[in-house]
């Protein structure tokens, strides 16, 4: 086979290419999340999840150990099931507790392990009883104003009264 | 195919019948594009043969395009790190500045930009040589030799269009994301650690590097094939061939805008 110096300059081509491309996934990329240690399944229910997705990041003390797999909803006990996997190397003892947090004030959300003091720990299938659901930002305002209401009606109660 | 209507009597006749014509003129063209494009698809087998065919042609569509995608893809990069600062600083958020870059060219300007670049270096050159070559009456020359002007001319362009786009739109994101670091890091004070930190924690590999990718993929197939259709099908005079080139820069133009919405409607939406 007759090689010429077409073959040269196209070869070139593609790699450069390929090093465009390598780069993108290096440095662009989030690559070094797609982790392939080995890993192992718990799952946890929630009253509510709030903005929870699947691939969010869990996270013990700040820490990324692992990605949420799946979100589904359990119509017997009308409460949210989130399946996670969580690296090999972390393990957990089994009264450790799941809260959803929030990245900053409004970011995306993320569950955050707590690890507790059993001595024995989370195997593959395991469940996580203490949970924490999200916090919905509606709740919190009316259970603000709710309490505005009732002190301003106390104060009130009090000066008619007159036991002030 | 009817003829365009000669009523001299009624204008409003005249002017159904030429739209008319037009309409039907264009679906034909679309169906006849639409059969060359699975026939060339189908005689490709024989490229696994002589790869030489394709190599030849990619650097005739890739290597002479890498001039004009690099120094395109290097200022857009400026241009993205300057306008992106400018409207950061308003919400104080200049540190996202390497997220904004990354995110706007792989996921929209890479593909969308190198794809209307191509169309107008290579897709012009494409058509330009196949309508010459037709003019010339080399296509026919060829059908008469039994040589199947779609497997040894139409098959390897295409080929080599579908493998060029995608690695020159990575090429561009590349280097518009480096370009992008230039202007932001150094020349404005973004700082250089929350740059990349920031654009590695938005930029997904499968969501935003692949989707990119896939996009640059179907441009080039339909740049390419565009280019080679309006040469193919051009008339064989002097200004055939000009007026097939223009087709083509507008034609490609459009559909990759088009594609692109579709695309991005289909990868993006949640």
């Amino acid at each position: 086979m007759k090689k010429s110096a077409i073959d040269i300059w196209v070869g070139l081509f593609v790699t450069i290419g390929m090093l465009a491309m390598l780069f993108l996934a290096l440095k662009v990329g989030n690559m070094s999340a797609v982790s392939f240690a080995p890993t192992y399944t718990v799952s946890a229910r929630f009253d509510n999840i709030g903005g929870l997705k699947s691939r969010a990041p869990v996270k013990s003390a700040g820490v990324v150990v692992g990605r949420i797999s799946t979100i589904q909803f359990d119509d017997t006990t009308y409460q949210a099931t989130v399946t996670m996997t969580i690296e090999k190397a972390y393990q957990f003892p089994k009264d450790s507790s799941a809260k959803i947090l929030t990245s900053g004030l409004l970011g995306e959300q993320y569950i955050g392990l707590e690890a507790g003091g059993d001595e024995q720990m989370l195997a593959d299938g395991g469940k996580i009883t203490q949970t924490q659901s999200a916090i919905v930002l509606e709740n919190l305002i009316s259970q603000f104003l709710y309490n505005k209401a009732a002190d301003t009606g106390q104060d009130k109660g009090d000066t008619k009264s007159g036991t002030k | 195919m009817s003829l365009k209507s000669t009523s001299k009597t009624n204008p409003i006749t005249n002017l159904l019948g030429d739209f008319g014509f037009f309409i039907r003129r264009n679906i034909t063209g679309l169906g006849y594009a639409a059969r060359m494009f699975f026939l060339v698809l189908m005689r490709s087998g024989g490229l696994f043969k002589r790869p030489r065919l394709v190599s030849d042609q990619i650097l005739f569509v890739g290597n002479y395009s890498f001039v004009i995608i690099t120094v395109s893809g290097l200022f857009v990069g400026f241009v993205l790190g300057l306008q992106g600062y400018y409207t950061l600083t308003r919400y104080g958020s200049e540190q996202a500045l390497g997220l904004l870059v990354a995110l706007s060219l792989t996921r929209e300007l890479g593909p969308v930009i190198t794809a209307l670049l191509f169309a107008g270096r290579a897709g012009t050159s494409l058509t330009a040589e196949i309508g010459l070559m037709k003019a010339g009456e080399q296509l026919s020359a060829m059908e008469m030799m039994a040589v199947d002007p779609l497997r040894r001319v139409i098959a390897p362009r295409l080929w080599a269009g579908i493998i060029a786009m995608p690695i020159l739109a990575t090429i561009f994101t590349a280097v518009g994301v480096l370009g992008g670091y230039l202007v932001g890091v150094p020349l404005i004070g973004v700082d250089s650690g929350a740059f990349w930190s920031q654009m590695q924690g938005g930029v997904d590999l499968f969501d935003d590097i692949a989707n990119g990718f896939i996009k640059s993929v179907v441009f080039g197939v339909a740049v390419t094939f565009i280019a080679l259709y309006q040469g193919y099908e051009s008339k064989p005079t002097p200004e055939g061939v000009s007026q097939a080139t223009t087709r083509t820069v507008v034609l490609s133009s459009l559909a990759v805008l088009a594609l692109d919405f579709l695309l991005t409607a289909m990868m993006f939406s949640n």
